[in-house]
C-alpha cells in the first residue's frame, strides 16, 4: 500500500431488504479485498464454532451490537473502512426495516455511490423501488444494483435481463444520472472482487472493480461559491501585532471556489466586500475550493456572525423565510401541521413551522397524495415551512450542504426530518444592498 | 478540474475540522480529551487548524489511571504546554479516596474506573461537550456510534435510539446535564492517523518507536514490567500488573501499537524506528489494533458495556 500518491476516498452505503445479503457482501468485499485481521477473522470463526454450524458468518463482522448479534438482525448504521492501492473506501451498511428510511438517509447523505441488493429470486419488490426512490431524493451521483444470489437461479441471463427490465421501467421517472447493473454471489464471492466463471454473459466489471474506477473527481459542486459562516475567528489579545486587526470567518465551502481579489456579498445583511485573504493553518492562499474549511478576511469590518453566508455574485442564492422542501419523516411522532421545530440549515439554527404538507409520495409506486393528515415514521413529503429568520439556500438538486437542513422536535431534541430544499423561486438580486458601503 | 480536488486525507481533514468547529460554536463548555497518545495528537493538530491563529477555545482533559507509562505522561504535558493550553488532569486515585469510584474486587486494570472519573470531572467543571479521538475501525460498537454521540444525564450511550446524523449537519442540542461526546476522527483509520502524523509531522511519545523494555507474558500478551514501587507507606498502584513466579521476565526490543495503560497494553514485537517504519507494519498488520489490548478482550461486548455506561 503505497501512500506516494494521492489516493481518492469513495463513499458509498449498502441497501436491501432483510436478507438481501447486505452484511454479507460487505464482509466478502472485506475478506476477499484482505482488509480483514486475523483476530476478526479468529472471532468469526469462534462465533461459526458456537451459534453457526461451523458455517462463518460473513455479517457478524458488521453486526456489533450485542442486540444484533442476539437477533441475528442489523439494527444501526455501522461503519467499515478498507483500502485498495487505488482508492480508500467508507462503507455504510444501512439495514432496511423497521427505521428504514432514517437509516437510508442517514447513510446515504455523504455517499457518492448507492449498492441497492436485489434477491435474484425475488427481483423488484417494493423495498428495491423504495431504495432507489431514496437514493434519487438524496441525488446519490450513482447507483449499482447488485442482483445478488444469481446463484440460487443458476446463474441464468435471462432471469438478469428480466430484473434489468423492470428497474429500466422506473428508472427514468426518477433523477439518477449513472446506474450499473451487476450479477453476483454475495456469499460465494462471484463477481465481488474476481470475475464470476459463471457469468461468461457478463462483460462489466466486478463490483469492487466498478468501486476502484467509478468517476467521483466531479462530485463535488464548484459552481457558486457559498460560505456557511461556522465560527468568527478574532484573537484575544494577540502578541503578534499583525493579528490585532485579524477578523476570520471560519467555515466548509459549500460549493464553488473562492480567490483572494474577489468580490462576494454577505447574506442576510446583502453588504458587499472583497475577498482579502483566504487564512489556513499551513500558510495563506491564492485560492480554495468545496469542500475545504478555510478562514477567510473580508476588505471591510463588516458586522458578520455564525449563521450568515458569504457568496459570490456569479450565481446567488436564494433568501427568504417562506419554504418549499420535500422531508424524510424519521420520528414515532408523526409531523403536524402548525407544530414549531428547530430548523438547522448549514450553520443556522431557527425556528420554524410547518404551515402545510402538500403531498405524500408512496415511495412504493411513487403515487402522489395530495394534503395529506401528516406524514409519519418513514414518510416522505413535500411540506410548505415558515422560519422566524431568513434562510439562505440553493435548491437541493444543484447544491447539497446549501439546499439541506434538519427538523429538530422542541423538547426532546430528536432529530425528526431530513429535508432537501426546492430551488429558490427568485434569486438574491445583485443590487440588493448596493449603498451599504 | 484534478487540480480542485482532495485526496483522502484533506477529504478527512476537512471534515474533522469542520466537526471541531461545530463544537466550538454550539456548545458553552467543550473540553478536549487528550491522553498523549496518537489519535488525541491528531485531535490536537485538527484544533489548531480549526482555530489559529486564535487559542483553541477549550481546555484539554485527562483521566489517569494511576497505570500510564511516565513517557506518556511527560508528553501529554509538554505538548499540552506547547499549545498554551489549559491541561485538566483527574486521577483515578484521587476518585478511589474520596469514594467516587470502588475497584471490583480482584480486578487489576483500571479501566472501567475512568468512566465515573470522567463523569465527575465533566460535572465537576460543567461541560457540555468533550471532544475525543475514537474511531469507528478500531471496534465493532464504535462502527455504529455518531460524530455527535448523544450521553443522557447518567453520561449513558444509547445504541438503539442515535438521532440520525445526515450530511454534514449536526444535532448538537442538549438540556440540562446531558451532553456530548463528539469524534472528529470517527471516519479515520489507524493507517489514516499514522499518514496523517506523517504529513504533519507530529512528534509522538517515544514509547511508538522500538525500544528495549523488560516484559512478561500473561494471557498472550506481552505485558511491560511495571515501574518499582519505592514508597512502601502507600499500597501499590501496580498490584496484580507485576509478574508472578511463574512469569518469567525477558528483555525485549519492542514497541506499542495502542496505548490504553501499563496494565493493559500489549507490547508488540517491532523493529520501527520511524513513522515510516510503523506505517510499513501497519500495511503489513495481520491482527488489528485492539487486537493487542487486554481491556477488549474481556468479551465481544466489552466495548459497549462500558460506552453504555459513559465510557469515551
Amino acid at each position: 500500500m503505497s501512500a506516494n500518491h494521492p489516493i481518492e476516498l469513495l463513499r458509498f452505503n449498502t441497501c436491501g431488504s432483510v436478507d438481501d445479503g447486505k452484511s454479507t457482501l460487505i464482509g466478502r468485499l472485506l475478506y476477499d479485498s484482505k482488509s480483514l485481521m486475523e483476530d476478526q477473522i479468529e472471532a468469526l470463526e469462534r462465533s461459526a464454532d458456537i451459534t453457526g454450524g461451523g458455517q462463518i458468518n460473513l455479517a457478524n463482522l458488521t453486526d456489533g451490537l450485542r442486540a444484533e448479534r442476539e437477533q441475528g438482525i442489523t439494527i444501526d448504521v455501522a461503519y467499515r473502512y478498507f483500502a485498495t492501492p487505488r482508492r480508500k473506501f467508507i462503507v455504510a451498511d444501512t439495514p432496511g426495516h423497521v427505521q428504514y428510511t432514517r437509516n437510508m438517509v442517514t447513510g446515504a447523505s455523504t455517499a457518492n455511490l448507492s449498492i441497492v441488493l436485489v434477491d435474484a429470486r425475488l427481483g423488484v419488490i417494493e423495498q428495491s423501488r423504495r431504495h432507489t426512490y431514496i437514493a434519487s431524493l438524496l441525488r446519490i451521483p450513482h447507483l449499482v444494483i447488485a442482483i445478488n444470489k444469481m446463484d440460487l437461479v443458476d446463474w441464468s441471463e435471462e432471469r438478469y435481463l428480466e430484473i434489468r427490465a423492470e428497474f429500466e421501467k422506473f428508472l427514468p421517472l426518477l433523477d439518477i444520472k449513472d446506474v450499473k447493473f451487476i450479477p453476483l454471489s454475495a456469499l460465494n464471492g462471484d463477481n465481488v472482487v474476481e470475475p464470476s466463471k459463471h457469468t461468461p454473459w457478463y462483460v462489466g466489471p466486478t463490483l469492487l472493480g466498478h468501486l476502484e474506477t467509478v468517476h467521483i473527481a466531479s462530485d463535488w459542486n464548484l459552481n457558486g461559491f457559498r460560505l456557511p459562516v461556522q465560527w468568527v475567528n478574532r484573537p484575544n489579545n494577540p502578541t503578534n501585532k499583525e493579528l490585532h486587526d485579524f477578523r476570520g470567518l471560519s467555515g466548509q465551502i459549500g460549493s464553488g471556489i473562492v480567490k483572494v481579489g474577489q468580490k462576494v456579498m454577505v447574506l442576510p445583511s446583502g453588504m458587499k466586500s472583497t475577498v482579502k485573504e483566504i487564512w489556513t493553518y499551513d500558510g495563506k492562499l491564492q485560492e480554495a475550493f468545496c469542500p475545504q474549511s478555510i478562514t477567510i478576511q473580508l476588505e471591510h469590518d463588516l458586522d458578520i456572525s455564525r449563521g450568515d453566508m458569504v457568496v459570490g455574485l456569479d450565481v446567488l442564492p436564494g433568501m427568504g423565510t417562506e419554504l418549499h422542501a420535500k422531508v424524510c419523516w424519521m420520528n414515532q411522532r408523526p409531523l403536524q401541521r402548525g407544530k414549531k421545530y428547530f430548523l438547522k440549515h448549514a450553520t443556522q439554527s431557527v425556528q420554524a413551522v410547518v404551515t402545510s404538507i402538500d403531498s405524500r409520495i408512496n415511495i412504493n409506486n411513487y403515487d402522489v397524495q395530495p394534503e395529506p393528515a401528516e406524514l409519519a415514521l418513514n414518510d416522505i413529503g413535500e411540506i410548505r415551512i415558515k422560519t422566524a429568520k431568513p434562510l439562505i439556500y440553493d435548491g437541493y438538486a444543484t447544491n447539497r450542504l446549501t439546499g439541506s437542513f434538519i427538523l429538530i422536535e422542541q423538547g426532546t431534541n430528536a432529530t425528526v426530518a431530513a429535508g432537501m430544499l426546492q430551488p429558490p423561486l427568485e434569486a438574491v438580486k445583485p443590487e440588493y444592498n448596493d449603498f451599504a458601503i | 478540474m484534478s487540480s480542485y480536488h482532495l485526496d483522502h486525507l484533506q477529504y478527512l481533514e476537512t471534515e474533522a475540522i469542520h466537526i471541531m468547529r461545530e463544537v466550538a460554536a454550539e456548545f458553552e463548555r467543550p473540553a478536549l480529551l487528550f491522553s498523549g497518545g496518537k489519535d488525541s495528537i491528531c485531535l490536537l493538530r485538527l484544533a489548531e487548524k480549526a482555530f489559529r491563529p486564535s487559542d483553541i477555545p477549550m481546555p484539554f482533559l485527562n483521566v489517569e489511571t494511576g497505570h500510564e507509562f511516565p513517557e506518556l505522561l511527560e508528553f501529554r504535558d509538554r505538548r499540552a504546554k506547547q499549545l498554551g493550553a489549559k491541561l485538566i488532569v483527574r486521577t483515578v486515585d484521587q476518585a478511589i479516596a474520596n469514594g467516587t469510584a470502588t475497584p471490583a474486587p480482584g480486578e487489576v486494570s483500571r479501566n472501567k474506573l475512568q468512566i465515573p472519573v470522567l463523569l465527575g470531572a465533566i460535572e465537576e467543571f460543567r461541560f457540555d461537550c468533550a471532544i475525543g479521538g475514537a474511531r469507528r475501525d478500531e471496534e465493532k460498537a464504535r462502527a455504529k456510534e455518531r460524530f455527535f454521540s448523544f450521553r443522557d444525564a447518567f453520561g449513558q450511550w444509547d445504541p438503539k435510539n442515535q438521532r440520525p446524523e445526515i450530511w454534514n449537519v449536526y444535532n448538537g442540542r442538549l438540556n440540562q446535564g446531558e451532553n456530548m461526546r463528539v469524534f472528529p476522527l470517527s471516519n479515520w483509520t489507524e493507517m489514516d492517523v499514522w499518514e496523517y502524523i506523517r504529513q504533519e509531522k507530529l512528534e509522538v511519545p517515544n514509547i511508538y518507536f522500538s525500544h528495549t523494555r523488560d516484559v512478561f507474558r500473561r494471557g498472550g500478551q506481552l505485558l511491560p514490567v511495571p515501574p518499582p514501587h519505592t514508597d512502601a507507606s502507600k499500597p501499590d498502584p501496580f498490584a496484580g500488573g507485576r509478574p508472578k513466579p511463574n512469569e518469567p521476565i525477558q528483555s525485549m526490543v519492542c514497541r506499542v501499537r495502542t496505548i490504553a495503560d501499563m496494565i493493559s497494553t500489549g507490547m508488540i514485537d517491532s523493529p520501527a524506528i520511524t513513522v515510516d517504519d510503523i506505517i510499513g507494519e501497519v500495511a503489513a498488520a495481520r491482527v488489528t489494533e485492539r487486537g493487542t489490548r487486554a481491556d477488549d478482550k474481556a468479551s465481544e461486548a466489552a466495548m459497549e458495556d462500558r460506552k453504555k455506561a459513559g465510557y469515551f
